[in-house]
């Protein structure tokens, strides 16, 4: 135990403890305003989602712009959970944590019984694992919500206020991460079989599809409350730092502790060679699911704690533009580095929506949105490999020496040329 | 000893897996059953409402053609260098605005009554409309290898996230600095017809002309098959005649303009005069430049040295340099006959919905990439199929199913596409190198 708690993972503890523990100091004492405040959650969630992105994308090779719609996933119905919890209905609740969980059992009985099988089509998965996670869904609203959602509500009513209030906060970021880690796994099973940018364009698909079904949820889908185009009012801001502080961390450990098992290994594989992978054994397939749904199920949680932090949910939020942000972050930071990633993505949102956007001249404000593009371009010019490269820090390398890069060095023929060889 | 008897019972358990193939063969029967409740239900409410129905296939023809001149610039660029290239509907974008500031400003589409008046007013017109388009598509061409030279050209022999970065990022400039107030402003802005609008009827339409119009075609297409037949006999000559681009754009000319005055024909004698059907001049003009373009494009392509340039860049790079084609040139050419189609088609565009914006390109752009994956992506006659089919569903789907559903059903489309076919209609199969 203590041998483990040497050197950098010490010293990476007692960082983020005693950063931990200065911000909450500086927002206690009141010298981190709220727009500050705000600007720091902001860049923790986005820091999350580009995690998310940089295990499909730079960890595991899947070109992906589809973060932005398990964001927006996770953001909704976290957001979802509380609205209807403060207005005194735990039916959100009560059918997304209880239908996640049937889900998840539907579809481990589903893929245990395909597992019978040879030849399993991937449609035929999909369609299988869709129908299990419809049912589970079904299921908790109209059997399990009218069943004990109010004696659920009364018995975390009895808990004092704060710690009921908590006990809900948590539950609704699980259920939205876990709601975003659903459809990303029954979306991920039929998508990620196709090539890289056909993978991309599918992955907009599902963002553009998302964001249109957010602008009509009061209209084509029965949630009058989220007010579709009009944005969703209302949501009960309970993101404190501590709650950023645990989800962010868990979010690196996970990530960490999962890139370095083999898991993360077999991950990293099919990044470099999807071929050579299969061919040692490794099942390509459900590794890329594997990275795909944790990514999306960090964009979840990290959709929860935007959301219980702007108190606002507004779909153009998660439209075509900022859908690029994670993107444009993990490749500004570094494909593969993690914590290029953090870097990158706490300085995004710091410099372009907290410090420019309060302190550039007035009329100026659109432009740092010109400039960032040239940025951006100038960056690709002069080091394409983004800002880290894939250097970490020590806490997160890999403990084992990292894949040398070999170079390609043309054959050398085992016998010299005969002269009259030469010759002709 | 143990591990023996682990693997005899792996291999028992392997033994006694089943063939999934009756659970495909159901999920396939499933999925068909709903593609063809949907059709039906589809089918229904059309058959229900013919009027509504005939104006969304009016409609959906002229946003086909239009995503077809932008979803060409998609597939020849992304045939040739593998990018997508997300700035390609913000040239599309410059190009609504320029033609908007020739417009507005300059009167470039008045400009043959100014130097000669007392003209012919509807020549007057038809100059003055050719004259803007060709403009923006000159400035739309600049633009687009402009873009080539300083953002993609650099990087070419970097991997590919790095051009698909840029090509965002380039993306994101235009957007934006297109969005400061002394740059096109961020306002929706009415757009000024280079040519008066006005609403076709069946009185308008004379039989002579559908008779003229579908005779074309016919004739075209009679020609050609004869043509054809005698050139797969090894007749040179007929070969060469078949390439002439008149008889294909006989045929597209001849069959889309004669299916939609067709339609506005008989719309009365069908549908009754409880709906009034709405199909302009702008859609004919529309469809009729798109045609004219295309057609050209396809010639260019095919039977000219920079096409084959083109074909041969696009098929394998090295070996087109130990030719001697010069490849650089060829991607830059490529790149300006895709601005200059995105161009033409954001005046179309902006013609049609008589507005315009500096987000205006996002959409129709990721339509029409939508549309050239559809179709296949790298294949010219897959792009023009692709994009009609995305514009008939977005605008039948817009009628029949949900309005504000359109754009999600277009890449719901997209996705299924995918799933089934990856390749597109008519791509080939990409094989894979190991």
């Amino acid at each position: 135990m203590l041998q483990r708690l040497r050197g950098p993972n010490l010293s990476f503890i007692l960082g983020s403890l005693a950063f931990f523990v200065v911000v909450q100091i500086l927002i206690s004492t009141g010298l981190l305003n709220p727009y500050w405040q705000n600007i720091l959650f902001w860049g923790a969630a986005m820091t999350m989602v580009s995690l998310g992105l940089n295990l499909i994308y730079g960890f595991n090779g899947q070109f992906s712009l589809g973060q932005f719609g398990f964001y927006a996933i996770g953001a909704y119905a976290s957001a979802d959970i509380t609205y209807r919890w403060v207005r005194n209905d735990p039916s959100a609740l009560v059918v997304v944590i209880f239908g996640s969980i049937l889900a998840l059992i539907f579809m481990l009985g589903i893929s245990a019984f395909l597992r019978r099988f040879y030849g399993v089509a991937t449609l035929t998965k999909f369609l299988f694992n869709l129908l299990a996670a419809v049912l589970g869904f079904f299921l908790a609203v109209r059997f399990i919500n009218p069943a004990i959602g109010q004696p659920l509500y009364q018995a975390l009513n009895g808990f004092p206020q704060g710690i009921s209030q908590q006990i809900v906060f948590f539950l609704a970021l699980v259920g939205g991460a876990t709601l975003a880690g659903i459809v990303s796994y029954l979306f991920g099973i039929p998508v990620l079989e196709l090539g890289s940018d056909y993978l991309g364009i599918a992955t907009l698909g599902f963002t553009i599809i998302v964001k249109v079904l957010l602008d009509n949820t009061d209209t084509l889908l029965p949630f009058p409350e989220m007010k579709g185009a009009r944005g969703m009012v209302g949501i009960p801001k309970w993101t404190t730092w501590p709650w950023v502080f645990v989800c962010f961390m868990a979010v690196v450990l996970v990530m960490r502790n999962l890139l370095h098992s083999s898991t993360g290994r077999a991950i990293l594989s099919v990044r470099e060679d999807e071929r050579a992978a299969e061919l040692v054994g490794i099942n390509t397939a459900s590794t890329k699911i594997l990275a795909f749904v944790v990514g999306s199920v960090f964009a979840g949680l990290a959709g929860g704690i935007r959301a219980h932090d702007m108190a606002f949910l507004h779909p153009t939020m998660f439209g075509f533009l900022p859908s690029f942000n994670p993107l444009i972050i993990i490749v500004f930071g570094g494909l593969g580095s993690m914590t290029g990633t953090i870097i990158t993505g706490f300085f995004w949102i710091f410099l372009l929506e907290g410090l420019l956007r309060l302190y550039l001249p007035e009329g100026f404000e659109t432009w740092r949105f010109v400039v960032y593009p040239l940025v951006l371009l100038g960056m690709m010019l002069l080091r394409p490999q983004g800002l880290m490269g894939r250097y970490e820090i020590a806490f997160l390398r890999r403990p084992l020496p990292s894949l040398r890069v070999v170079k390609e060095t043309p054959p050398t023929p085992a016998v010299a040329p005969k002269a009259e060889e030469v010759a002709v | 000893m143990s591990v023996a008897i682990e693997t005899r019972r792996m291999e028992q358990r392997m033994i006694r897996r089943r063939n999934g193939m009756v659970l495909n063969r159901l999920s396939q029967a499933a999925f068909a059953l709903a593609g063809i409740l949907v059709f039906y239900a589809v089918a229904r409410a059309a058959a229900a409402n013919l009027g509504v129905f005939f104006q969304q296939v009016l409609n959906g023809f002229q946003l086909g053609f239009i995503y077809a001149l932008v979803a060409l610039g998609y597939t020849m660029v992304y045939g040739i260098v593998r990018l997508i290239n997300f700035a390609h509907g913000d040239v599309f974008m410059v190009g609504a605005f320029t033609s908007f500031f020739t417009i507005s400003l300059l009167n470039l589409h008045q400009w043959p009554s100014t130097v000669w008046p007392g003209m012919n007013p509807t020549l007057v017109m038809a100059i003055g409309t050719i004259s803007v388009i060709l403009f923006s598509m000159m400035i739309c061409a600049l633009l687009a290898v402009t873009i080539e030279r300083f953002a993609y050209r650099p990087l070419r022999a970097l991997p590919r996230i790095t051009a698909l970065i840029t090509a965002i990022g380039v993306s994101f400039f235009l957007e934006y600095f297109g969005g400061l107030p002394f740059a096109f402003t961020n306002n929706y802005r009415t757009y000024p017809r280079p040519f008066e609008v006005f609403v076709l009827n069946a009185e308008m339409v004379p039989p002579v002309w559908l008779a003229v119009l579908w005779g074309v075609c016919v004739a075209a297409a009679i020609v050609y098959s004869v043509l054809k037949f005698l050139g797969q006999r090894g007749n040179i000559r007929a070969q060469a005649w078949q390439r002439n681009p008149l008889l294909q754009f006989g045929m597209l000319f001849g069959g889309f303009l004669g299916v939609v005055l067709t339609i506005v024909w008989l719309a009365p004698r069908f549908i009754g005069t409880a709906f009034e059907l709405t199909a302009s001049n702008a859609m004919l003009i529309i469809m009729g430049i798109s045609i004219i373009l295309l057609v050209v494009l396809q010639y260019i392509v095919r039977y000219t040295r920079i096409g084959k340039a083109m074909r041969a860049s696009a098929y394998d790079k090295p070996t087109s340099r130990l030719m001697g084609i010069n490849v650089d040139t060829v991607i830059a050419m490529t790149f300006a006959l895709a601005g200059s189609l995105a161009g033409a088609g954001g005046v179309l565009y902006a013609t049609a919905f008589k507005q315009v914006h500096h987000l205006m390109g996002i959409i129709p752009g990721l339509k029409s990439f939508v549309a050239a994956v559809i179709g296949g992506i790298g294949s010219i006659p897959g792009a023009f199929v692709g994009a009609l089919t995305i514009g008939l569903v977005e605008v039948l789907s817009a009628g029949f199913i949900s309005t504000p559903m359109r754009d999600a059903v277009a890449f719901s489309l997209l996705i299924i596409v995918l799933l089934i076919r990856p390749q597109g209609i008519f791509g080939e199969a990409p094989g894979e190198k190991v």
